[in-house]
């Protein structure tokens, strides 16, 4: 008997039995079984509402059924425990199928709590827990125009965020006098709630729900004990959750006062074979309703199978997040409980900040802290507090606007022993031991410790602390462009502007070496048009650029070019509408409508590109830069002008901004967006500056991004007026140009900039630099000389004569072929090409 | 059909582009990227780039590295010698080279 399996049967796949599941399975010699009852496998409950901002089930998902094949897991799902024989050890299943076991691991979780109101059970009363919940939610929202959370706890914020982003109008009813009320003390509650109040949540509070009933104008009425009323067409249950221990109960494990199966420090029950961990577990008398602490459960659950000694020990219950654009961090002792603490308390009400931190008797240690509107310091603070680092003299130091000498906690003050990834568990000694195994930069640390791939909050300090590290051990972080230049981007930049150097071959010459090459070169043409914008296929410069820049269009798989004209907000006329369906019909063209509002045509041959731009030209279209590391679009909704929700006349500021920045050369591309309205027709957050409208003007986010890495934009100012937001636009989008590395978005770059957001608020906003009028000029002076690089093109007998497949011949290349799918064209593939390929190349192998 | 290889004039070489390139194409129908680096160095490659199968060669980026002249794929980016051919991200690959000469001003090309 010895040698078989252990049999390891984990009943429940949630975040935290995934984690087991994922912990157990590096350890070999155990039959793993995966009993859940839901119908899907472990997905990621943290990020549930970015289900309503586009993500699918799919997206949330943290295994697949092939992963757990692949590393030897049994899996049933729609498989609900409802029997357990402790003396035989056995499970046995709805179906009435059993499962024999070594090991038990309960990881059930929890269930959202409803309170016992007369009509709770009626239509559209939901809560807010599973992907059924939100699809649910969903389609409640799509009848009903009002919506109320129950419950102004960190969930039902989100709940309420879900409600907003589906368009209805959106209350939370909260029995508590404040909001959040677990993280948060009086005053920062309150400015939460104004300001959450001011983007249009209303928020009640110390609200009783008596019952509900039959409406008059919505589907429900709400009836509070103290006699006001509230109707609603959809109601949201948020007012905390409870453990699924049901099983536990009647099967004998011994249970807490107000349920949970009560565990050791090993979460081991009160039966010897029995484990639970994460939500439906009791430890201390207390219920983690975190996903950190279940992972570190689960950790301690799979060592102690394989005969450890790793403990449960409490774990650290302080968080840090985004609640509908508002920064909201809570650490520790955030009410101040611990017998003879001081607080210092720095409110800002015209900025909407509130800090408070919480210091011990002696000053010399962090309790606990709260962070309203700016969780800036929130990494330090944490630090702080979790390792007991000693306080400098004036803490208060540490939360006030940075006049003066802020002291700052370097990593290097942190010991071996501090968490820099909590989601994970990853500490500073964890990244060394990465290094020492010989991870050479952050990615490389990341991918063999995993951190920073829960929530992402940590990245900006684990890059610093491995920069750090590294610098340490005398690795030096080399930020040379390429073998030509021992500068950076940045220091280019500098050297460009500061000498006016207007040519790569003078930039070179001067100050690098060697003929340059992919990496310097467009990197050089992107400097030299963002500071002097000259024209960018003068003969200085043709032979720098990519060929996207080179021939003005994308080039596509065959070899072949995309013609994207400019639509200005996407918006266009019949007549232009009409020509560029002639243009796409005489020469053939594939035809799709882009994610930037407007027309792209493929499978130009280059040398048909003159003749159709002329065509376009002339009939009052100009190039759309759609291939370059340029502004691409600005989308936009029709915002009042059409709209009955319009609160601002998008339309007019989208064409306004996409004429001015159009042909401004960047580090990267450039997308922006303008909504009309908080509903985000134009999904202005995901792009690197997204303007929404409201009833006092324009709500400016910053270094959002869709694409390969999704980022929701900063919000970066509110109700600004339309001078204000040009000028904000101007200073933010050429600090990014002055400053960021080549092919670096503004979501990257912001994340690695030092000191954040907060930093180009004060940039930006503040003049701290003493360079915002330096920025507008040089904005003003690439708006100035901006020229269609499509009509200067056609209009020069030298330029046409560079769109000839071939200098000796006017025949064109005979391997671009195409078929027909779905009436338009596509590149011939493989076999369907009639020519096939006339070149092969040499086979060095066989040489 | 086969055509025997010969000296081939292509054009006057005012028709090249400094540091860059353009393409021409040979009497058996094969194409020939052309780059002149600096001044006088004339160099000719095969047009057809092996990872992406385009003819597109001509339209890539010239780079230099240790002193060795290459062109990088407008594609995917894969760098080739213009001496040689050979592919500095892959050694499984290489592109054909060919002779060039300028006699009257004009380039010849042996193809």
């Amino acid at each position: 008997m010895n040698t078989q399996a252990q049999k390891i049967v984990v009943v429940g796949n949630g975040m935290v039995g995934h984690h087991f599941v994922d912990e157990m399975a590096k350890h070999a010699g155990y039959e793993i079984t995966v009993l859940s009852a839901e119908d899907r496998l472990a997905y990621d409950r943290v990020h549930l509402s970015e289900y309503f901002s586009g993500k699918t089930a799919d997206d949330l998902a943290m295994t697949t059924p092939a992963y757990y094949n692949e590393i030897g897991v049994k899996f049933f799902t729609n498989a609900k425990v409802t029997h357990i024989d402790k003396a035989k050890k056995v499970v046995t299943t709805e179906a009435g199928k059993t499962y024999a076991y070594d090991k038990l691991v309960m990881a059930t979780g929890s269930y959202p709590f409803v309170p016992p109101i007369p009509g709770k059970e009626r239509d559209h009363c939901l809560v807010y827990r599973t992907i059924q919940d939100l699809e649910d939610i969903q389609a409640s929202a799509k009848t009903g125009k009002v919506g109320v959370v129950v419950g102004g706890g960190l969930l039902g914020l989100e709940a309420a965020n879900a409600l907003k982003e589906l368009g209805l109008e959106t209350h939370v009813v909260e029995f508590a006098p404040q909001l959040m009320g677990v993280q948060l003390d009086k005053d920062g509650g309150a400015l939460l709630r104004s300001m959450i109040e001011g983007i249009g949540v209303q928020v009640h509070t110390q609200k009783a729900t008596s019952e509900i009933v039959d409406g008059e104008e919505c589907v429900h009425r709400m009836n509070f004990a103290d006699g006001s009323h509230l109707e609603t067409d959809v109601i949201l249950f948020s007012a905390g959750i409870r453990p699924y221990d049901n099983l536990a109960r009647e099967f004998d494990l011994a249970l807490g006062e107000r349920g949970g199966i009560v565990i050791d420090n090993y979460c081991k029950s009160s039966d010897e074979s029995i484990y639970a961990i994460g939500e439906c577990a009791l430890w201390n008398n207390f219920i983690f309703g975190l996903v950190a602490p279940g992972y570190t459960m689960a950790k301690v659950t799979a060592d102690n199978i394989i005969g450890g000694e790793q403990q449960f020990t409490g774990a650290d219950m302080s968080t840090k997040l985004k609640l509908m654009g508002i920064d909201v961090g809570s650490i520790g002792d955030a009410h101040a409980r611990t017998q003879g603490c001081k607080s210092y308390v720095y409110s800002n009400q015209p900025d909407q900040i509130y800090k408070k931190i919480v210091v011990s008797a002696n000053g010399k240690e962090l309790l606990g802290a709260v962070l309203v509107g700016d969780t800036s310091e929130y990494d330090a603070l944490l630090q702080y507090a979790l390792n007991g680092i000693e306080l400098p003299e004036n803490p208060d130091g540490l939360i006030l606007p940075s006049s003066g000498e802020k002291p700052t906690l370097g990593v290097d003050a942190l010991p071996n022993t501090a968490t820099i990834c909590s989601c994970l568990n990853v500490t500073k000694g964890d990244i060394i031991a990465a290094l020492d195994c010989g991870a050479i930069d952050v990615g490389e640390v990341k991918s063999s410790t995993k951190a920073g791939s829960g929530c992402g909050g940590c990245a900006a300090l684990l890059k610093k602390v491995t920069d750090h590290e590294l610098a340490k051990r005398g690795v030096e972080i080399s930020t040379d462009l390429c073998e030509h230049f021992a500068y950076s981007r940045v220091e280019l930049f500098h050297i460009v502007q500061a000498q006016q150097i207007k040519t790569f071959d003078l930039l070179i010459e001067k100050h690098g070496s060697g003929l340059g090459c992919e990496i310097c070169k467009p990197a050089t043409a992107s400097i030299l048009a963002s500071v002097w914008n000259d024209y960018i296929l003068k003969p200085d410069h043709v032979s720098l650029q990519d060929t996207n820049d080179v021939f003005l269009g994308n080039m596509q798989k065959d070899g072949t070019y995309s013609v994207v004209p400019r639509m200005p907000g996407g918006e266009v006329t019949p007549d232009k509408l009409i020509v560029i369906g002639e243009v796409a019909k005489e020469y053939n063209l594939y035809t799709k409508v882009t994610g930037g509002q407007r027309i792209d045509l493929f499978g130009a041959r280059v040398d048909q590109l003159p003749a159709i731009w002329k065509r376009l030209i002339d009939a009052g279209m100009e190039t759309g830069h759609a291939y370059g590391k340029s502004l691409r679009t600005v989308k936009s909704c029709v915002g009042s002008t059409w709209c009955r929700y319009g609160q601002q006349d998008s339309m007019a500021m989208a064409i306004f901004l996409e004429d001015r920045y159009k042909g401004l050369r960047s580090p990267h591309k450039i997308k922006f967006a303008v909504s009309g309205c908080t509903r985000e027709c134009a999904e202005a957050q995901s792009k690197d500056i997204g303007i929404i409208a409201t009833e006092n003007g324009w709500n400016l986010y910053v270094s959002g991004n869709g694409g390969m890495k999704p980022r929701h934009g900063d919000l970066f100012a509110i109700d600004l007026d339309d001078q204000t937001l040009v000028k904000y636009i101007d200073r933010y989008l050429m600090f990014y140009v002055r400053t960021a590395d080549r092919l670096t978005r503004t979501s990257v770059w912001l994340e690695n900039l030092e000191g954040g957001l907060a930093y180009m608020e004060k940039i930006v906003k503040d003049d701290h630099l003493g360079i915002n009028a330096e920025l507008e000029n040089q904005m003003q002076n690439v708006v100035d000389t901006y020229q269609c690089e499509w009509k200067t093109t056609i209009e020069s007998e030298d330029q046409l004569k560079r769109f000839r497949q071939f200098v000796n011949s006017d025949t064109v290349d005979n391997n671009i072929e195409f078929v027909t799918e779905r009436d338009q064209i596509r590149p011939a593939q493989g076999e369907e090409k009639k020519y096939g390929v006339q070149i092969q190349a040499v086979d060095l192998t066989s040489a | 059909m086969t055509i025997e290889n010969s000296w081939q004039t292509i054009c006057p070489t005012t028709d090249l582009i400094k540091n860059s390139g353009v393409c021409a194409l040979l009497a058996n129908e094969e194409q020939v990227a052309l780059f002149q680096i600096g001044n006088d160095k004339i160099y000719a490659v095969s047009n057809f780039d092996p990872f992406g199968k385009a003819n597109v060669l001509y339209r890539g980026l010239i780079g230099e590295t240790k002193g060795e002249v290459y062109v990088a794929s407008p594609l995917l980016k894969q760098r080739f010698y213009l001496n040689s051919g050979a592919c500095l991200d892959d050694d499984a690959f290489a592109i054909k080279t060919y002779q060039t000469r300028v006699t009257d001003g004009k380039l010849e090309i042996f193809g």
